[in-house]
């Protein structure tokens, strides 16, 4: 390893933002022929690092060199032009071109184009790293896994070999990650730099030579993979110990208490979202609803919240008497006003849940402001409330009067969550709660939703990461293209069985 | 390329500024301007700087007549900008103030032509400010209800209804012309005085600007504490959040945009029952559009507004009074105005960001 010239050396790599020190005094090497992980909490810089080597932003201080030669990376053209390549975590595609369109896009050349030679160079990449992607097929017919590989190749076409990866799983099925694992193995194999950037540990573990390890900004230290294990790298992405388990406690005396009977649901194009979904719901139970994104998740929790016009089916909400409300039909102040209490946590969560530019105070009135007849508005209550949550949750924040937007992702969510469960729900809806948060943050979250559990709440879970949802869920609902492909406990689910409903209605059984 | 180099200069996001700071780089942007106005001025004009900036003051202040009209000016400048302020907040791009405030003076115009021998002027004042709040109102809700209901794109929509407002002045000024044939309408009720609004303390423009100052305090405490101002913040940020939490979008952009009409039809009935007594299709003159930028100059706060109205008022006076003193041109107090303002705008990018100038080599070489 020693001989090794270090394809990218960055030395004393120093970043600020306003008052925030986004990388301070990192060092990194990446060598050819090998992958290494970067790892770090949320808000710990891998992401701003890599840009920086990506020519998006320039570092205030330190150096980057490329083999061997310092450099200076003004803009992602030069970093092309140092066969530096990324692919971000939200995808850059134009969506009614092809693929072969996609991926030239942007290149200088003679003056006429010639669509067909690129699409054979792009077979020949293709087949040359075991790539499946056909040049002439348009974005919009693509999965995402299909888009993440018309990423990949568009980097390649511009003839990178230092790859950097932005979380490439978090939107990819256990089969997809795979298959994109042997492409990343042998894209190492042929001597490119592969860097991934990732939160999930047993991902590091499976796929990395080596890891680097960041930490509040700083470089904290890289090991061989072989020679670690997940307990110690999360306790160096940490700074102290962290206990890697998931409780789960066993359902205490659940009762139903929503009851959804086909259900269907169009979206605006009139594309069915829904297709006659049935599950119930029960008290004290947490409910998992797993599938790849865009399988209607979002409709469903939606439909459940009074968000989502319904094209046909019940949603009962059931009393502690027995007695049943119809929630179709009824806007969500309604659904709250009878005494049904939905907690949402949106998918899209400066989106829908918050307002990015008002501080914590205003986003804690969101729910309770129109309490009481006085036109003015209260802002003590939900004042005292946000300095709760900022305390319990360790939302780390520099006072309750700062815009939400300023916050890291994990700090924004605990400000959603907080909000949500401080009005004591019977329901909690949660989509994609730990998306892009660290472990620790991921664990506290895991730890309120095991809470309202135990405190009697109908937890319906929306989820992407498989091994979470098998570990938290006390029953799995299997998505696939809007319609149930199953039920399955949470004890004793095989990953890969989860894996195969999700990609083919009731799974290996129908094989 | 042997050596590295940064970029000569590369632009950072600053930490918040604390308040005094940014109030020094606004304050020394003025200056700035004003030496730039200057400098300009003399290189154009041969005339003396000093002199031009006197006239300006004396043109705005000089008299205690040229005082009054400089309130009265704020004053109606402040209530259209004040009127398009919850609009703005909630995203709703209101350029129909013009428009507004000319179909709310219509219907005063037209109560006091119509109804001036019938009704005592009491009665006909309270008729009069009923109607030209009612005018303003559905004026602006015509669009408002397009956008609620199908979402159209109501910069336009507001837009054009400005010019049917001009059109329909310009119909009824030739209908009630007086004296016939003269193609305007002339001072309703000269003898009389019915529709008129009352004179405080015999002062013509002191009823429009307590009226205004009232708005403004009443917009301060409506946007910052109410309820409905809190509604107004959430649709304007993020309509999916409003209905997430279960605002009812369309009735929050009906309700603030009659709102936004009534205060643009009381500018109106302050013109024409209180200041004019007539109508004609230039009585808003462009304020609606200068509004516009008073509101943003301010950022939306009723409480800035009062100091940009002042100072878009004053530059304009100042300018008016040059051109008449100095022999020049008209255009040339709005090229003041236009380096003036460009400073202040221009200003807030300093305010948001800093420039980070490349080190020279010497020094870079000194830091490694």
């Amino acid at each position: 390893m020693d001989n090794k010239v270090a394809a990218v050396k960055m030395r004393d790599i120093t970043k600020t933002f306003g008052a925030t020190v986004a990388n301070d005094k990192v060092w990194l090497d990446i060598y050819r022929g090998e992958i290494l992980a970067l790892l770090g909490e949320n808000g710990s810089g891998k992401t701003t690092l890599m840009n920086m080597l990506s020519g998006i932003y320039f570092p205030d201080k330190g150096q980057i060199f490329v083999d061997g030669r310092e450099v200076s990376i003004r803009s992602p053209k030069e970093a092309f032009d140092l066969g530096i390549g990324m692919i971000h975590q939200h995808f850059k595609l134009v969506d009614v071109f092809s693929a072969a369109e996609n991926i030239v896009l942007g290149l200088k050349g003679s003056g006429r184009l010639d669509i067909d030679e690129v699409a054979k160079n792009v077979k020949a990449i293709c087949e040359e790293y075991g790539f499946e992607v056909d040049p002439y097929q348009k974005i919009y017919d693509m999965s995402v896994s299909q888009k993440q590989q018309v990423e990949i190749v568009k980097v390649l076409y511009r003839g990178a070999d230092i790859l950097i990866l932005d979380e490439p799983t978090a939107v990819l099925t256990p089969q997809e990650t795979d298959k994109l694992f042997a492409v990343l193995r042998n894209m190492r194999d042929l001597g490119k730099a592969i860097v991934i950037i990732t939160h999930k540990m047993h991902e590091v573990e499976e796929l990395s030579d080596r890891v680097a390890i960041l930490r509040h900004g700083s470089f904290v230290g890289d090991m061989l993979t072989k020679t670690t294990n997940a307990q110690e790298m999360t306790n160096m992405m940490v700074g102290h110990a962290v206990v890697l388990d998931i409780d789960r406690p066993e359902p205490k005396d659940p009762k139903p208490r929503i009851r959804v009977e086909g259900l269907t649901v169009r979206d605006i194009e009139g594309v069915v979202k829904l297709d006659n979904v049935s599950f119930t719901a029960n008290s004290g139970e947490i409910l998992g609803v797993a599938g790849i994104s865009g399988c209607g998740q979002k409709e469903l929790l939606e439909a459940i919240a009074g968000l989502q016009p319904i094209e046909s089916g019940s949603i009962k909400y059931i009393c502690d008497d027995g007695r049943e409300d119809e929630l179709i039909g009824k806007d969500p102040l309604s659904i709250q006003s009878l005494g049904v209490s939905l907690s949402f946590v949106p998918e899209d969560r400066l989106g829908m849940g918050l307002v990015g530019s008002m501080d914590l105070t205003d986003n804690m009135m969101l729910r309770s402001f129109r309490r009481g007849r006085s036109l003015i508005a209260d802002r003590k209550t939900p004042k005292k409330l946000a300095e709760k949550v900022v305390e319990e949750l360790e939302v780390n924040t520099p006072g309750v009067s700062t815009p939400v937007r300023r916050l890291s992702g994990g700090n924004v969510q605990k400000v959603l969550v907080g909000r949500e469960i401080s009005s004591a729900p019977t329901v909690l809806l949660t989509a994609y709660a730990v998306r892009g948060l660290d472990i620790n943050s991921s664990y506290m979250i895991y730890d309120l939703i095991n809470k309202q559990k135990e405190k009697g709440v109908a937890v319906v879970y929306v989820g992407e990461d498989l091994d979470v949802l098998l570990e938290l869920c006390d029953r799995i609902l299997v998505l696939c293209g809007g319609k149930v492909s199953g039920i399955v406990d949470g004890r004793g689910a095989s990953k890969r069985d989860v894996g195969m409903m999700m990609t083919r209605l009731g799974g290996a059984a129908n094989e | 390329m042997n050596k590295s180099r940064a970029p000569l200069i590369h632009i950072t996001k600053r930490k918040t500024m604390p308040w005094y700071c940014a109030w020094g780089v606004r304050g020394a942007a003025i200056v700035a301007a004003l030496i730039a106005c200057a400098v300009v001025t003399m290189f154009m004009t041969g005339e003396n700087p000093i002199a031009i900036y006197a006239a300006m003051l004396k043109g705005a202040f000089g008299t205690t007549r040229k005082l009054w009209i400089l309130g009265q000016n704020i004053a109606i400048l402040l209530c259209i900008a004040l009127a398009l302020v919850p609009a703005f907040k909630m995203r709703f791009w209101n350029l129909g103030g013009e428009g507004q405030v000319l179909i709310g003076g219509l219907a005063a115009a037209a109560c006091m032509i119509c109804l001036g021998n019938r009704l005592p002027s009491g009665l006909l004042i309270a008729v009069m400010t009923l109607a030209s709040i009612a005018a303003g109102a559905v004026w602006a809700l015509i669009p408002a209800v397009f956008k609620a209901k199908w979402g159209t794109n109501e910069t336009l929509f507001t837009l054009m209804m400005n010019y049917v407002a001009t059109q329909l002045v310009a119909y009824f000024v030739i209908i009630w012309e007086s004296p016939k044939g003269s193609g305007k309408i002339g001072i309703i009720n000269q003898t009389t005085g019915i529709g008129w609004l009352p004179q405080i303390g015999g002062q013509k423009y002191l009823l429009n600007i307590l009226v205004v100052a009232m708005i403004t305090v009443i917009m301060y405490f409506y946007m910052n504490y109410s309820k409905h101002g809190y509604e107004i913040s959430v649709v304007g940020e993020s309509e999916r959040t409003a209905r997430y939490v279960g605002i009812k979008v369309e009735r929050v952009i009906l309700r603030t945009l009659l709102l936004s009409g009534a205060i643009c039809g009381v500018a109106g009935l302050l013109l024409v029952g209180g200041t004019d007594h007539t109508i004609t299709t230039t009585v808003a003159g462009g304020r609606g559009f200068t509004a516009v930028m008073v509101a943003w100059l301010a950022k939306f706060n009723p409480v800035g507004m009062v100091f940009t109205s002042f100072l878009i008022v004053f530059l304009g006076r100042g300018a008016s009074e040059i051109t008449t003193i100095f022999g020049l041109n008209h255009s040339y107090g709005d090229i003041l105005t236009g380096i003036i303002l460009f400073f202040i705008i221009g200003c807030e990018f300093f305010i948001n960001y800093r420039l980070n100038f490349r080190k020279s080599a010497g020094k870079e070489a000194a830091n490694v």
